[in-house]
C-alpha cells in the first residue's frame, strides 16, 4: 500500500458535487470535472463572477459527454426555430430546463458581456425561457447554442418546440373582457345607489340621466364581455346539448332586456348592476379556472424525445439533416446517449442500447452487426453506423401513435356533475318561468310577464357555474403544493369517478436512481476502499451505485485505468490489480442468474464475490395495496417476469400482473377493460406508457424530474409524493362532495329568490342583494370546505 | 345640483382613462411575466468590474 496517497474530500466550486480527482483546479478553487473548470474560466475572464457569490454551487454538473450541434447551420432547421429575423438582427426564443434560481437569472442575462453581437436578453423565469436578439452576421445561431451549452445552460431543442406552441395559445381576451365586466360593474353600482337609498320628487331628472348611464355601461357588458355566454349556448343548442351557458345566456339576455324597456318606459330602475355584477362574477369564475403550469407540457408525446436532426454519411462524408428528410437507406451515426429516431439496421460499432424508455426493460441490450434496432432507443457506449429501414413515422414505436386514441383528441370522458345537473336545472327553470307565466296571464298580462323574466333572472345560476371552478382551483394549488400537476380542473373529478388503477412497473413504482444493492462478498476494509477508488472513476451508472453503497472512502491514486463500456473496468492501484465487471468480463461465460443485475469483483486473479442489484420500489407502494379494496389494481410491464415474486404481495394476485407487454398491448388492456365498463387511472412514465395513458381515463405521468421527459397526460406527479397517492384519490372524492354541496346552498339562493319572483314583484334592490350574497358565500364555502377536506387527508 | 352630472362626466373620463391604460399595459405584455422582475430587482447592478476573488 505504500505509495498510496489520500486525497481530500471536497466540493466543486461549480456545480457542488464531490470533487473526486484534484487534476481540475483553477484560481485555488476545486471543480470536479473539465467542464466545470470551464465554465468558470468563461466567466471569470469575463469578469461575470458574482454569478457564485448569489448562490451556492449555482452550475450544473458538466460531466456530459461532448454535444454536436452542427445540424443549427441548416437554414431548414433555423427557420423552425426563430421568432423573428431581418438583415440585422434575429430573435430566438430558447426553453432552457436548467433556470432554477437568480443567479441563473442573472447570468443569462449578462451575456452580451461574453459576446457583444448578443444585443438583449430577457428571462421569462417561471417558464424558464430565454429570450434573446442578437446580430446574426457576428454571431449564427450554432454559435449562440454553443454558447449557453459552454456556460451550463443547454437549451432543450426538439421537434416539438414547447415554445412555439405556448406562444400560439389562442387568447379569449378573458382580461381584458374581465376588466371591462369591473369597470362597468363599479360604476353602475355607484349609479345605482341613488335610486335604491330614495330619490326626492325634485331630483327626478337624476333619475333619468342614470338610467341613461346604466344602460350606457350595460352595453359592453352584454356585448363584449358577455357574448362568450351567447356563441357557447348558440353552440350547445345546434348540438342538441342543455349546458350550463344556456340559462346563464338567457338570464343575461332578460336582465338587459327588461332593464332597457323598464329605464325606457320609466316603470322601473331595472336591474343593470344585477346584470353587470352577473357577468363580472361569472368571468372571474373562469379566470380562476384557467390555471396554467407553463413550465409542463401535458402534451408531448415521440416528437419531443427524438432529435431535431440526425448525422447522415453521404458521399464519405458526415452532414446533419433534419428529422424530417430522413428516409429508407440512409445511413446514420450515432453517438453515445443519442437516440435512434427509426427502425435501423446495424452496420458498424458495438451497440449497446438503453431501452428503459420504449419498452420498460431496466438494463441496456446488446445487439449484433446486422439486427434491426427499434427506434426510440438510446445508445451508450461508442458511435454506431446503422441503416434506416423504416420512415420515421413508420417505426415500431411511432405507429403507436397512429392508433385511434391519439387521433380523436378531445373525446369526451366521463361527464362532469355541472354538465350532468344543468340539464335538467335548464329545464325545471323554465318549467317554473313557464308557470308563472301562465299563471299570472289571466289576471294581469304585465305581471306575467314580469314573473316570467324575474324567474329567469334570479334561478340564473350563477352561484352554480362559480361552484365548480373555485373547488377546483382551491383543490388544483393543494394537489400542486404536494407536486401533483393537473392539466386542468376537469381531471379532478375524472380521478374521484376512477375505480381501475393501472401501473407501468419501470420508472413508475421502481424507482430507477435508487436500485437495491446487495454485497455477496466479505470485503476488508482496504479492498473496500481499493474497489472505491476503481469505481469512482467510472461513469457507469452500477459504478456509481457501488461507491454509493460503500460510501464515504478515502480515493487512492489510480495508476492504471481501462473502462471496457458496457463490461468493465481493470485498474492497478498500488500492486494490486483490480478487475470489476459483469460475469462476461471476469469469467467469460454468461450469467446463469438473469434474474438480476450482478458485478463481479476480482483481485489479484482471485474471485472476492459479487454485487447484486435488485429494484428499489418507490415509497408507499405497500400502501398502495391497501387501495385494492376500493379499486382494482393491475400492473402492466415491458420488462420480463424475473419480479413476479416480489411484486405478488402489492398486487395479491399473479392475474393481475402482465409482463412483456408492448406498447400496443397496453393500449389494449386499457381498452379491454373500459369496455368492462370499467374507469381507468393509468400510471406511466415513458413513451411505451404513452398509448395506455392516453386511452385511460385519466392518464399519469410519473417522473423524477419534471424537465425530463414526460408521456403526453392529463396529469403529471412527483415521484416524491408516489406515497400519498391514495389521499389524492381521496382527496379528489371529498372535493366532488364540496361541490355538490355547494350545489344545494346556491339551490337554497334559487328557492328564496324564487318565492319572491314567480309573484311578479321582484324589486331591483333584492336582485342586487341576492346575487351577490349567493356568490359570496358560495366562494368562501367552497374555499373553505377544500381546505379542511385537505387538511383532514394531511395534504397541507 | 347640476353639478353632479360634470362630476359624474369627470368621473368616468377618469375611470375610462385607467381602463385604457390596462389595455395598452395589457397588450404591449407588462403583464405576460409577473414573477422574473421580483428576483431581477434584487439583483445588484456591477458597473465597475469587480477584481477577483
Amino acid at each position: 500500500m505504500t505509495g498510496s496517497t489520500v486525497i481530500e474530500k471536497t466540493h466543486c466550486y461549480h456545480c457542488g458535487d464531490e470533487c473526486l480527482t484534484i487534476d481540475y483546479n483553477y484560481d485555488d478553487k476545486h471543480f470536479c470535472c473539465h467542464g466545470c473548470k470551464s465554465v468558470y474560466q468563461i466567466l471569470s475572464a469575463n469578469k461575470l463572477c458574482s454569478y457564485y457569490n448569489f448562490n451556492q454551487h449555482p452550475g450544473s454538473t458538466r460531466k456530459t459527454e461532448e454535444k454536436r450541434f452542427d445540424y443549427l447551420n441548416e437554414p431548414a432547421i433555423i427557420n423552425d426555430l426563430i421568432d423573428y429575423t431581418d438583415d440585422k438582427i434575429t430573435i430566438v426564443t430558447f426553453y432552457i430546463p436548467y433556470i432554477h434560481c437568480s443567479s441563473c437569472l442573472w447570468l443569462l442575462e449578462q451575456l452580451n458581456k461574453i459576446n457583444p453581437a448578443i444585443h438583449n436578453c430577457r428571462v421569462d423565469f417561471l417558464k424558464k425561457q430565454l429570450n434573446v436578439r442578437f446580430d446574426h452576421h457576428q454571431i449564427n445561431l450554432q454559435q449562440l447554442v454553443m454558447l449557453l451549452y459552454d456556460i451550463g445552460y443547454e437549451p432543450l431543442i426538439s421537434l416539438q418546440d414547447v415554445i412555439k406552441k405556448q406562444n400560439s395559445t389562442v387568447k379569449d381576451n378573458l382580461i381584458q373582457k374581465l376588466a371591462v365586466a369591473g369597470f362597468c360593474f363599479g360604476n353602475v353600482m355607484l349609479l345605482s345607489f341613488p335610486e335604491y337609498f330614495g330619490l326626492s320628487a325634485f331630483e327626478q331628472t337624476f333619475r333619468n340621466f342614470f338610467g341613461w348611464l346604466n344602460i350606457l355601461f350595460s352595453l359592453p357588458v352584454v356585448f363584449y364581455s358577455g357574448s362568450g355566454y351567447f356563441t357557447s349556448a348558440y353552440h350547445n343548442l345546434r348540438n342538441k346539448v342543455l349546458n350550463i351557458d344556456f340559462p346563464l345566456a338567457l338570464g343575461i339576455a332578460v336582465l338587459f332586456l327588461r332593464s332597457v324597456t323598464e329605464i325606457l318606459t320609466h316603470t322601473g330602475a331595472g336591474f343593470a348592476d344585477t346584470l353587470c355584477g352577473l357577468v363580472f362574477f361569472l368571468l372571474v369564475g373562469k379566470f380562476v379556472q384557467k390555471k396554467t403550469y407553463h413550465h409542463i407540457s401535458f402534451e408531448r408525446d415521440y416528437r419531443s424525445f427524438f432529435p431535431v436532426a440526425v448525422h447522415v454519411i453521404e458521399n464519405e462524408q458526415e452532414k446533419p439533416i433534419p428529422l424530417a428528410n430522413l428516409h429508407i437507406n440512409h445511413r446514420i451515426i450515432i453517438r453515445n446517449n443519442e437516440i435512434i429516431p427509426a427502425d435501423s439496421m446495424l452496420l458498424k460499432g458495438e451497440a449497446l442500447i438503453d431501452f428503459s424508455f420504449v419498452t420498460g426493460e431496466a438494463m441496456p441490450v446488446n445487439k449484433t452487426l446486422g439486427e434491426i434496432i427499434y427506434a426510440g432507443g438510446r445508445q451508450t457506449g461508442g458511435a454506431i453506423e446503422m441503416e434506416v429501414r423504416k420512415p420515421v413515422s413508420q417505426s415500431y414505436l411511432t405507429q403507436l401513435w397512429n392508433n385511434e386514441a391519439f387521433s380523436n383528441k378531445n373525446t369526451p370522458r366521463t361527464q362532469t356533475f355541472n354538465e350532468k345537473i344543468s340539464k335538467y336545472f335548464t329545464i325545471v327553470l323554465l318549467t317554473i318561468a313557464f308557470s308563472a307565466l301562465i299563471f299570472w296571464i289571466p289576471t294581469d298580462l304585465r305581471r306575467a310577464i314580469n314573473a316570467f323574466t324575474a324567474v329567469l333572472i334570479i334561478a340564473c345560476p350563477c352561484a352554480l357555474a362559480l361552484s365548480t371552478p373555485f373547488t377546483m382551483s382551491a383543490a388544483l394549488s393543494i394537489f400542486d403544493k404536494n407536486l401533483f400537476y393537473l392539466k386542468n380542473t376537469a381531471v379532478v373529478e375524472q380521478m374521484a369517478g376512477i375505480n381501475t388503477i393501472i401501473f407501468d412497473k419501470t420508472g413508475t413504482i421502481t424507482n430507477g436512481d435508487h436500485n437495491h444493492i446487495k454485497l455477496e462478498a466479505v470485503l476488508t476494509e482496504l479492498q473496500k476502499q481499493l474497489i472505491y477508488s476503481v469505481c469512482a472513476n467510472s461513469m457507469h451508472p452500477l459504478s456509481r451505485l457501488i461507491c454509493q453503497y460503500i460510501g464515504n472512502m478515502d480515493k487512492l491514486v489510480v495508476n492504471e485505468f481501462q473502462e471496457v463500456v458496457g463490461k468493465g473496468m481493470v485498474a492497478t492501484i498500488g500492486l494490486d490489480k483490480i478487475r470489476i465487471g459483469s460475469a462476461k468480463f471476469i469469467f467469460n461465460r454468461e450469467d446463469a442468474s438473469s434474474n438480476k443485475s450482478t458485478v463481479h469483483l476480482m483481485m489479484n486473479e482471485q474471485y472476492l464475490g459479487y454485487f447484486s442489484f435488485e429494484h428499489h420500489y418507490r415509497d408507499g407502494l405497500d400502501k398502495i395495496s391497501d387501495l385494492a379494496t376500493n379499486y382494482g389494481l393491475y400492473l402492466l410491464s415491458g420488462d420480463n417476469d424475473h419480479e413476479q415474486y416480489d411484486l405478488v404481495r402489492f398486487f395479491k394476485s399473479p392475474q393481475k400482473m402482465r409482463f412483456n407487454q408492448t406498447p400496443q398491448d397496453k393500449l389494449n388492456f386499457v381498452g379491454e377493460l373500459q369496455k368492462e365498463g370499467s374507469k381507468v387511472m393509468m400510471m406511466g412514465d415513458g413513451l411505451n406508457d404513452s398509448g395506455a395513458l392516453k386511452q385511460s381515463d385519466l392518464g399519469i405521468a410519473v417522473t423524477d424530474n419534471l424537465n425530463n421527459f414526460s408521456p403526453g397526460s392529463d396529469a403529471i406527479l412527483d415521484g416524491k409524493s408516489f406515497i400519498k397517492l391514495p389521499d389524492f384519490l381521496k382527496f379528489s372524492k371529498d372535493t366532488v362532495r364540496v361541490i355538490h354541496l355547494s350545489f344545494l346552498v346556491s339551490l337554497t339562493y334559487n328557492l328564496i329568490g324564487l318565492s319572491f319572483a314567480v309573484t311578479g314583484k321582484l324589486s331591483p334592490l333584492t336582485a342586487a342583494i341576492l346575487m351577490p350574497l349567493s356568490t359570496v358565500t358560495i366562494i368562501s364555502f367552497t374555499t373553505v370546505a377544500v381546505h379542511l377536506a385537505a387538511k383532514k387527508r394531511k395534504l397541507l | 345640483m347640476s353639478i353632479i352630472y360634470f362630476l359624474i362626466g369627470c368621473s368616468v373620463f377618469m375611470a375610462l382613462i385607467f381602463l385604457g391604460a390596462f389595455f395598452w399595459a395589457q397588450r404591449s405584455g407588462q403583464n405576460d411575466d409577473l414573477y422574473t422582475p421580483s428576483i431581477r430587482m434584487l439583483l445588484d447592478d456591477e458597473d465597475i468590474p469587480s477584481p477577483k476573488k
